[in-house]
C-alpha cells in the first residue's frame, strides 16, 4: 500500500504529540497539579495515530480510562484537555470530567470512559445511528485486551455483526489488564481470533508500526463505510508506564519491558522516516520543537484558567433542570 | 374520545413519534414480528419495518448501551428491556453511561433516550421477573423517571419521554397492560406533573402506577367511614411535583405514601421524607408509609397477594390517623 509522505509526517506528528502530551501529563500529575488519576498512552501512539488517519472529521470514536492519545489523534484540542486534566471550568468538560472522561461531540469523539469495556455497546449504537440516518459515517471502537473479557466486548460484536454495522473494534493489545497479564488473564494469544465467533475479519498487527496499523485500519474502514460490517483489528503494543502514574508496574518482567522499550514505536518511526528518506533528522527535530512549544502552551492555558464556580456543580445534570445548590 | 388499554396508549405514544420522526426508532428482545413480551409493540413492525422496529439478541447491555450510542449521534431512541428486572445486566449502560455523561461531558451531549421496563407483582412470575425497582433509577441524577397509570397518561408520558434530551427511565406496569380507560387527548403530558385523581380533604395518598387503583378502593371504602382521601397520582418520579404533593397536604393534614416496592431502600422513603423535611407544619399526624414486605417476590399465589401491598394496608394506615 502506498502511503504519502505526507502522510507519514502528519502521522510523526501526531505520535510525537501524544508522547509530549502525556510526559507533561506524567509530570504535572507528580507535580500535584492534575487531580485524579491519570491512565498514560505512552508506548501506544502509533495506533490512536494511525487509526484516526483513516477517518474522517465526521466519523465517531469511543475510547477508554486510557483516552488522551484517541482525543488528540481524532482532532482534540491540546490546550482545552490540559485545562480539564487540571480541573479549570474552561476545561472540555468544565472541570466535570477530568482525564477518563473528555469528549468533543462536535469532533466525533464520544468519550473516553472510566468504566472498562463501556464503549463497545456505545460504538454499536453510534453505527445504528450512521445505518438508520443513511449516513456513511464509521464508528471507531478503541479498546485494551482487558476489557475482551467484559461480557459488553462479545455482546457488542455480535450485535454489530448481525446487524452488519459500521464499526471497527480496534484492540490495543498492551499485554496488560492493570496488573494481570494477557497469559494470566485470558487463554489465546490473539485476540482476533475471537472475530471467528461473530463471523468478522480478525487481523493482528503490529501495533508499534504505523503504517501496518494504516494498511490494515483503512481496509476496515473502507469495508465499514461501504457497509459490509464490522471488523476486530488487534494492534499488539506495550504499556510502558504502569496502569496508573503512581503504579510502580512490579508484576512486569524488566526483560519484558527492556525488550519492548526497544520497539518503542517513536524511535523506530523516527529512524523508518530517516532512513527513507520521508524527512531530514532536522526536519523531525523542527517538529519535535514545533510540538514542545504546543505543549508548553496547553500547560500554560491551563495554569491560566478559573477554577470552577460552585454554582456550576449542580448546572449540566439535565438539559433543563438545575438541581438545588448547598447553602452553607 | 377513545377507549384504549394501557398497551395501546404506549404503543400509540411511540407510532405518533415514529411517524414524524424517522429518527425514533425501537429494539429490543422480541418487540418486531412477536410484538414484544407483553404486546406493547404489536402491530408496529408491519407499520414501520424491520429497520426501525428491532428485534436484538439477548443482551441487555448491548441493548441499553446500544441507545445510548444512537441517542448520542443523533437518534431518539426507545429501548425496551423485557422486565425491569434485567436492568442489572444492562445497569452500567444506564447508570454509567447514559446518567452521566451530559454531566461528565460539560454540558456538551445529549441523551435522548427513553429506556421502557414492564415492573411489577401479581403475575405468578416469583423473584426474577415481578420486581418494581424504581429506587435503584430514582436515585441517580440524570434520569427522568416516569410511571403512569392510565391509557392517556401512558401515551402523553411517552411523548413527552421521546421529546426530552434527557435519558427518560418509563415504566409500565404488568397487570395494568390491558386494561382499558378514556383518552381524550392525543397532546403530550410535561414530566414533573402529578395529577389529583380523587379530591377529599381528610388524608391524602399520594402514590402512582397500579397502586392509584388499589388507593381508589381503600377511598370508597374509607369514603363510607366519613374520611374523604384524596389522591394524588404522581406521574413522574422525578421531576417529582412536589408542588402538587404541598397542594394536597396542606389541605388534608395527613399523608400515606403508598408503592408497591419493597418498602426498605424504596421510594417511598423518599417521598416520605420530603414530606416530613418539608411539610412537618401542616402535618395531624406522622407520615404513613406502605410498601411491599421486605422479601424477594414469592411464587405461590397465596404468598405473592401477601408479600404485595393493597387497600386494606391503606385503610389500616388511614384508621390510625383519627
Amino acid at each position: 500500500m502506498a502511503i504519502s509522505n505526507e502522510l507519514m509526517k502528519d502521522m510523526y506528528a501526531t505520535m510525537r504529540r501524544i508522547r509530549d502530551f502525556e510526559k507533561a501529563a506524567s509530570k504535572q500529575f507528580a507535580e500535584g497539579k492534575v487531580p485524579g488519576f491519570v491512565h498514560l498512552y505512552i508506548g501506544e501512539e502509533a495506533i490512536a495515530t494511525a487509526v484516526c488517519e483513516c477517518l474522517r472529521d465526521d466519523d465517531f470514536i469511543t475510547s477508554t480510562h486510557r483516552g488522551h492519545g484517541h482525543i488528540i489523534a481524532k482532532g482534540g484540542d491540546l490546550n482545552l484537555m490540559m485545562a480539564e486534566l487540571f480541573g479549570r471550568e474552561t476545561g472540555y468538560c468544565k472541570g466535570k470530567g477530568g482525564s477518563m472522561h473528555i469528549a468533543d461531540r462536535d469532533k466525533g469523539i464520544l468519550g473516553a470512559n472510566g468504566i472498562v469495556g463501556a464503549g463497545h455497546c456505545i460504538s454499536t449504537g453510534a453505527g445504528l445511528s450512521s445505518k438508520i440516518r443513511g449516513t456513511d459515517q464509521v464508528c471507531v471502537c478503541f479498546f485494551g485486551d482487558g476489557s475482551t473479557n467484559q461480557g459488553t466486548f462479545h455482546e457488542s460484536l455480535n450485535l454489530a455483526s448481525i446487524w452488519k454495522l459500521p464499526v471497527v473494534f480496534v484492540c490495543e493489545n498492551n499485554h496488560y489488564g492493570i496488573s494481570m497479564s494477557q497469559e494470566r488473564h485470558q487463554a489465546i494469544k490473539d485476540v482476533a481470533d475471537r472475530a471467528a465467533s461473530y463471523d468478522m475479519p480478525g487481523l493482528s498487527v503490529d501495533g508499534n508500526d504505523p503504517l501496518a496499523v494504516y494498511e490494515a485500519a483503512s481496509e476496515a474502514v473502507a469495508r465499514a463505510r461501504a457497509g459490509r460490517g464490522p471488523t476486530l483489528l488487534e494492534c499488539k503494543t506495550y504499556r510502558q508506564h504502569g496502569h496508573f502514574e503512581g503504579d510502580p508496574a512490579i508484576y512486569k518482567p524488566q526483560e519484558e519491558q527492556d525488550a519492548w522499550m526497544d520497539k518503542d514505536p517513536l524511535p523506530m518511526f523516527a529512524k523508518f522516516l530517516t532512513d527513507n528518506g520521508v524527512m531530514t533528522a532536522e526536519e523531525i527535530a523542527e517538529v519535535d520543537k514545533q510540538v514542545e512549544k504546543e505543549i508548553e502552551d496547553a500547560i500554560a492555558f491551563a495554569e491560566a484558567q478559573p477554577i470552577p464556580s460552585l454554582e456550576s456543580c449542580v448546572v449540566d445534570v439535565y438539559s433543563d433542570i438545575v438541581e438545588e445548590v448547598r447553602v452553607r | 374520545m377513545k377507549m384504549m388499554t394501557y398497551a395501546e396508549g404506549i404503543r400509540e405514544g411511540m407510532s405518533i413519534r415514529m411517524r414524524e420522526d424517522p429518527n425514533v426508532v425501537l429494539f429490543g428482545e422480541d418487540v418486531g414480528a412477536f410484538g414484544g413480551c407483553f404486546g406493547v409493540s404489536a402491530g408496529m413492525f408491519d407499520e414501520f419495518g424491520a429497520e426501525r422496529v428491532r428485534d436484538t439478541p439477548i443482551s441487555e447491555g448491548a441493548i441499553v448501551g446500544c441507545a445510548v450510542g444512537a441517542a448520542a449521534t443523533g437518534l431518539r431512541p426507545i429501548a425496551e428491556l423485557m422486565f425491569c428486572d434485567f436492568l442489572t445486566v444492562g445497569m452500567d449502560q444506564l447508570v454509567n453511561q447514559a446518567a452521566k455523561m451530559r454531566y461528565m461531558f460539560g454540558g456538551k451531549i445529549s441523551m435522548p433516550m427513553v429506556l421502557r421496563m414492564p415492573a411489577g407483582a401479581g403475575t405468578g412470575a416469583a423473584a426474577q421477573h415481578s420486581q418494581s425497582l424504581e429506587a435503584w433509577v430514582t436515585h441517580v441524577p440524570g434520569l427522568k423517571v416516569v410511571y403512569p397509570s392510565t391509557a392517556e397518561d401512558a401515551l402523553g408520558l411517552m411523548l413527552s419521554a421521546i421529546d426530552d434530551d434527557n435519558p427518560v427511565v418509563y415504566f409500565e406496569n404488568k397487570l395494568l397492560m390491558g386494561v382499558k380507560s378514556e383518552v381524550k387527548s392525543l397532546e403530550p403530558i410535561p414530566l414533573g406533573k402529578g395529577k389529583i385523581v380523587r379530591e377529599g380533604g381528610d388524608l391524602s395518598i399520594i402514590t402512582y402506577g397500579r397502586q392509584v387503583f388499589d388507593a381508589l378502593k381503600a377511598a370508597e371504602i374509607l369514603a363510607a367511614e366519613g374520611i374523604e382521601a384524596e389522591i394524588v397520582d404522581l406521574r413522574s418520579l422525578y421531576p417529582l411535583d412536589v408542588e402538587l404533593m404541598e397542594k394536597s397536604i396542606s389541605k388534608t393534614h395527613r399523608a400515606i405514601v403508598f408503592t408497591e416496592e419493597v418498602k426498605r431502600g424504596g421510594y417511598g422513603g423518599e417521598l416520605s421524607a420530603i414530606i416530613g423535611e418539608d411539610m412537618f407544619d401542616y402535618l395531624d399526624a406522622p407520615v404513613a408509609r406502605i410498601g411491599a414486605l421486605n422479601t424477594p417476590v414469592p411464587f405461590a399465589p397465596n404468598l405473592e397477594q401477601f408479600y404485595m401491598p393493597n387497600e386494606q394496608d391503606v385503610i389500616i394506615a388511614a384508621r390510625k390517623m383519627f
